[in-house]
């Protein structure tokens, strides 16, 4: 278990108040200006040899990410932006950093926006977190006020203006290049890429998108230093990450944690343990709603990371781990996630929007077993005919989830359609 | 669901934005190029909103249109893009409640059920005293406080049929309570209490704050 000493997050259940006092208090702020002393490249250096990978989903190494950055400003300025648009379903924790550890964000903004040379951050938040927003905006003019943005910004020689932009409810939003569109006052559907944002990203500019989370770690990174965090987890998989653990459990919450945390102790040191025990467990999906599940056999002995979820043939995600236990109508619980990415489509990429909506309808015949045996094949080989064949990774994340139940769960399906088929026949 | 059925048959015949809504826009274009207006247009989008009781007219569109140098279409296209834009009237409290699976797994079910046994009300539908409009969202990022719903601006977790009932009572005589867990439950913590850092800082551990 990840020790006291070694949060990050010492305000994530708001205790104290989310203030620039406060927030210094617990040590944010703190030689600001000294951490940049050394240069942007320097910056860049210690996150790679933190080994921090991006909190968001893909686990892309961040300061490899960063390195992507123009090393010199020319004809177009740099941007930062944050992706706040968090929607994942699973997925409440960085509206925990927002509210409660906003200036670690705000700080992280300046550091990360430095290293990249942007002397401009927009952090686009999802439109219904209103009061999150509200929230954010006072620590932002907090920070203005004391002069850690703007002019100068924290005396570190370095300009840096930072806004909030809402979004107006819309889960696509969340991938980095549609966000980047409906920042420009588009609908929010993805480009294509190549270029990647770090060539052509916001307004035509060298632009980065990270998460929430991976901007917040990184001033206690620089701070403590780049071994302290590299110390925590496994290699590749390291430093500490916030689990959100929802469904079936006695006490759904957040929590901080090492990486590679077994799941099975997280949820029972965390969470109060599966509701009626953990043989009373059925599934779980790990990271969020597009990983697919990993049933109880699965679980037992699973490390919650990038690489020991991979390997199991699904992922860390966001850390949104929902946990489901032997009441649970899998088939259902499954659908509900179909009918979140039928109604999420673009609507850009043909496969991803007939595909949704022809899934989602064969998995509510599937709901009542009003299907042929054969159908689950057919379910199966179109899941596979969207994956990998549109312009952004829904399409993929609509077609998981169905995979992982088919996989596992392939017998509880073939039932209920027998079932009913001898109910017709008996009547 | 076509484009028509979003939007409502009537129609004001004009819309103008504030005088206060006017400096908050001037607030609003200072933080995008000055070559870049189109970026303002989530933003008076929602400000035309909540100027004109929670929905969006045909004139609104015109006129944020006109202020950003944009094509109508284009504007209309973002306003039926993005679900937050409501462009027919709501009830005077507009519930969106979450169905999403973290949500569901927690008894969504027994949400809406109460809403229909107490208001009346399937989603989609406006109450007959237009005080109550329910719509289905998807997850709204709160799923360890599952379920919840969205009144307005607020959000009210740990929800189950009884607080459902007691919030909709609350509602009907208009006494708004504090956005949060109904519960009293600090943020997102653990229930009974918290099970990690403890040791570094005192904390009280139920504190109930607006806008939490």
């Amino acid at each position: 278990m990840l020790a006291d000493q070694d949060r990050i997050f010492t305000n994530i259940y708001g205790w104290e108040g989310a203030d620039l006092k406060s927030a210094k208090k617990r040590g944010d702020w703190s030689r600001t200006a000294g951490l940049m002393k050394k240069g942007p490249d320097e910056v860049i250096e210690a996150v790679k040899a933190s080994g921090l990978r991006g909190r968001g989903g893909a686990g892309f190494p961040t300061g490899l990410k960063w390195s992507f950055m123009p090393k010199e400003v020319k004809d177009r300025p740099h941007y930062l932006v944050v992706n706040a648009d968090e929607s994942e379903p699973g997925t409440c924790k960085d509206r925990d950093i927002i509210r409660n550890e906003p200036h670690k964000l705000i700080e992280g903004c300046l550091l990360a926006g430095f290293a990249m040379r942007a002397n401009a951050g927009y952090i686009y938040i999802r439109g219904e977190f209103v009061n999150e927003a509200i929230a954010l905006n006072k620590a932002i003019d907090e920070a203005y006020a004391a002069g850690l943005l703007g002019k100068n910004a924290a005396k570190s020689g370095w300009d840096f203006d930072l806004y909030v932009h809402r979004g107006a409810g819309a889960y696509i939003c969340g991938e980095e290049t549609a966000l980047i569109e409906s920042l420009e006052g588009k609908k929010g559907q993805p480009r294509l890429k190549p270029p990647f944002p770090a060539g052509v990203g916001l307004y035509g500019c060298p632009t980065t998108v990270n998460n929430v989370e991976t901007i917040a770690v990184v001033p206690t990174i620089l701070r403590r230093g780049a071994d302290w965090f590299s110390g925590l987890g496994r290699e590749g998989n390291t430093g500490s990450k916030l689990f959100c653990i929802s469904g079936h459990v006695n006490n759904p919450c957040n929590v901080e944690e090492e990486m590679g945390i077994p799941l099975r102790e997280l949820i029972e040191k965390h969470a109060g343990g599966v509701r009626g025990g953990w043989d009373n467990l059925l599934a779980i999906i790990p990271g969020g709603s597009s990983t697919p599940l990993m049933p109880k056999s699965v679980c037992d002995d699973m490390l919650m990371d990038f690489d020991s979820l991979k390997a199991a043939g699904t992922g860390l995600g966001t850390a949104g781990i929902i946990v489901m236990d032997k009441s649970t109508d899998i088939v259902q619980a499954i659908a509900r996630i179909s009918y979140f990415y039928k109604h999420e489509s673009c609507g850009q990429c043909t496969p991803c929007r007939e595909g949704t909506g022809w899934m989602y309808r064969m998995m509510d015949r599937l709901v009542r077993g009003d299907a042929d045996i054969s159908e689950i094949d057919v379910l199966e080989s179109v899941t596979r005919q969207v994956e990998g064949h549109t312009i952004c990774a829904l399409g993929d994340a609509a077609a998981w989830p169905i995979q992982g139940l088919i996989k596992h769960f392939r017998g509880e399906i073939e039932d209920r359609i027998a079932a009913r088929k001898a109910a017709a026949v008996a009547e | 669901m076509s484009i028509n059925s979003r939007i409502a048959d009537d129609q004001p015949e004009s819309f103008a934005f504030s005088a206060e809504s006017k400096k908050t826009i001037k607030t609003i274009l200072a933080k995008y190029p000055s070559d870049r207006k189109a970026s303002a247009v989530i933003p008076l989008l929602d400000l035309a909103q909540r100027q004109h009781d929670n929905w969006i007219p045909m004139k609104a569109i015109e006129c944020i249109a006109e202020t950003l140098d944009m094509a109508e279409i284009r504007v209309l296209e973002v306003a039926t893009f993005y679900t937050m834009f409501n462009l027919r009237p709501v009830g005077k409290y507009f519930i969106q409640a979450c169905g999403t699976t973290p949500c569901w797994l927690r008894g969504s079910d027994d949400v809406f059920r109460c809403i229909y046994d107490k208001v009346g009300i399937k989603n989609g539908e406006t109450s007959a005293d237009g005080k109550f409009t329910l719509l289905e969202v998807e997850c709204l990022g709160a799923c360890v406080n599952a379920p919840m719903v969205q009144i307005n601006d607020d959000y009210y977790e740990d929800l189950d049929y009884t607080s459902t009932a007691e919030l909709l009572d609350k509602l009907a005589a208009d006494d708004v309570p504090p956005a949060g867990s109904v519960k009293g439950r600090q943020g997102s913590q653990p229930e009974p209490g918290p099970t990690s850092l403890e040791t570094v800082i005192e904390f009280p551990k139920t504190k109930k704050t607006k806008g939490a």
